[in-house]
């Protein structure tokens, strides 16, 4: 579904992808795992077209969108939940599911999409029209998750959902992306947990300054020796 | 939709009743001259705030280079009646087409910056658009475009105000205006929503600056005179305080902040050297005390005033 190909990516003079290549394929749950500045935040940033590849391709169902503008990546159905969540303070939850949908113009259907978005997130409905930056973070981050669902797309790109959450919390948003996963959507997750990463993902990736080092089923790198003494403190 | 459509038709019934309640004692003379300028300038005001409000409130870019779209607009028009002899509507509309154009050519290069970069350029664009009017013989130069009929009155202006206000007010409520909020609130997260954040920031600003551009037209067409020492930098800043005083994000402050201003200066207009002082001094208080300014982002309207007269319907219970 996505195949990320030997991208090259600066910024000025620092080269910050040195050649990544990432492939994710439909139904799965991807995850890219590794330190502060290996580079994981910048790969999806890629693919979602904040920032262009200077070599390598960048592949959506066959399609090259290396480069392609941010919103029109968006409306092929990539969808980007950004670090730190990024919600819009000073608007109402509902606004901001509603800002989610901005491409689409199906009122009927958004609804009904919205409907569904609450049933997954019952203190998302609770908090309709309280504005957004008033929510805890764990309630932010599902905001920032219902809004990139309601562009209905068919992958999800999740910048360190776990980021400043507490532990309890970080559980519940993993089982909504196992959740979300289970009816149809695709899932590449950058993760500095990479435990709980490792413990919901099928394939993974180890980012280490700028190149994949490791790669292989989940399985397979929670039970590397590598992965366990850097990542997993074991 | 249609207790919105019932709204519209309320405030555009209000605004008629006050243009009829000002035109009438306009003719019977107890409205005089003086302050029949005030309310020309109340209306030139409010069109150049709200539109400032549209760039820097809702859209969230700091623009201080506005006085220069007011002064394209001023020149644009002065020109259409002096030198072509065209009709006021038409000096006005090309007025706003002039500095929207400008404001579009402009923007789409500028409005890569952010903040204070923007800011800076936008300041720098103003004394741009004013030195280059000042060094053009065929409209004056530096003695300014004289001869121009006195064609704007009471009715233009308060019409014209009133069109502005409904259309940035519809704007805002639309899919547009939303995306243009979301730009304010955060561009990362709007561009991740698919918000083409470039379009909607040079929308704002084409827009805004073509109404300054209808303000500039109707400000030539008063004084009889236009001339660049009317557009320096100090007239963008008068027009930043409209709106920063107003609330950045609120139309109706932008409004009262607009009136207010206009009767300050007024005021004022005896001892022309206090004028900055007691200008900078309520921008420091307002700074103090109330950083978000007089509404802040929300708007005042018939619930408000409900509100204030009935109570909530809490204590009505």
């Amino acid at each position: 579904m996505l195949l990320v190909e030997n991208i090259n990516v600066y910024y000025g003079a620092i080269h910050a992808l040195k050649g990544v290549s990432v492939e994710v394929k439909e139904g799965e749950i991807v995850t890219l795992i590794g330190a502060n500045g290996a580079g994981k935040s910048t790969t999806l940033r890629t693919i979602s077209g904040m920032l262009k590849p200077k070599t390598g391709k960048i592949l959506f169902e066959g399609q090259d969108i290396a480069g392609m503008a941010a919103q029109n990546i968006v409306k092929l159905g990539l969808s980007q939940v950004p670090e730190g969540r990024r919600i819009f303070a000073n608007m109402s939850v509902l606004e901001n599911l509603e800002l989610g949908a901005y491409i689409r113009n199906d009122s009927k259907e958004i609804k009904e999409d919205l409907e569904k978005i609450f049933k997954r997130f019952p203190r998302l409905a609770e908090r309709k029209t309280q504005m957004a930056g008033t929510l805890s973070g764990g309630e932010q981050q599902m905001l920032a998750m219902g809004r990139a669902m309601m562009s209905r797309p068919r992958i999800l790109l999740l910048d360190e959902p776990s980021m400043g959450l507490a532990p309890l919390l970080v559980k519940e948003i993993f089982s909504i992306i196992q959740d979300i996963n289970a009816t149809g959507t695709t899932i590449l997750l950058v993760e500095q947990n990479a435990h709980m990463a490792l413990s919901i993902a099928h394939k993974a990736y180890v980012l280490e300054t700028g190149r994949i080092s490791l790669s292989g089923t989940a399985k397979e790198l929670a039970a590397s020796e590598e992965v366990r003494k850097a990542y997993l403190g074991a | 939709m249609r207790v919105k459509a019932k709204r519209d038709l309320l405030s555009l019934g209000a605004c008629l009743l006050l243009y009829a309640i000002i035109q009438l004692l306009i003719e019977v003379d107890v409205i005089g001259q003086f302050w029949v300028l005030n309310i020309v300038l109340i209306g030139i005001n409010i069109i150049l705030g709200v539109s400032l409000n549209l760039i820097n409130g809702f859209t969230g870019q700091f623009s201080i280079g506005h006085a220069g779209f007011m002064a394209v607009g001023a020149y644009v028009g002065a020109v259409m009646t002096v030198k072509l002899h065209l009709p006021f509507i038409v000096a006005i509309l090309a007025g706003a087409a002039g500095a929207g154009i400008l404001g579009f050519a402009i923007g789409l290069p500028t409005l890569r910056l952010s903040g204070d970069y923007l800011a800076i350029a936008t300041l720098g664009l103003g004394e741009i658009i004013r030195i280059t009017i000042l060094n053009i013989p065929y409209v004056g130069g530096a003695s300014g475009l004289m001869g121009i009929p006195r064609l704007t009155n009471f009715t233009w202006v308060f019409f014209a105000t009133v069109f502005t206000v409904f259309f940035i007010k519809n704007f805002i409520n639309s899919s547009h205006g939303r995306a243009c909020i979301s730009v304010r609130e955060n561009e990362i997260a709007a561009e991740a929503m698919g918000v083409d954040t470039t379009k909607y920031k040079v929308m704002a600003f084409t827009i805004g600056a073509a109404f300054a551009g209808v303000a500039g037209a109707l400000f030539a067409h008063y004084f009889y005179i236009v001339h660049p020492a009317s557009f320096t930098f100090m007239k963008s800043f008068d027009l930043l305080t409209i709106v920063v005083l107003g609330g950045l994000g609120s139309i109706t402050g932008s409004i009262t902040a607009a009136i207010l201003l206009t009767f300050v200066s007024a005021a004022l207009a005896g001892y022309p050297e206090m004028r900055m002082v007691i200008y900078s001094l309520m921008l420091i208080g307002l700074m103090l005390f109330r950083p978000q300014g007089l509404f802040g982002n929300k708007e005042i309207s018939l619930k408000f005033f409900n509100r204030l007269k009935g109570g909530s319907p809490r204590d009505a219970a």
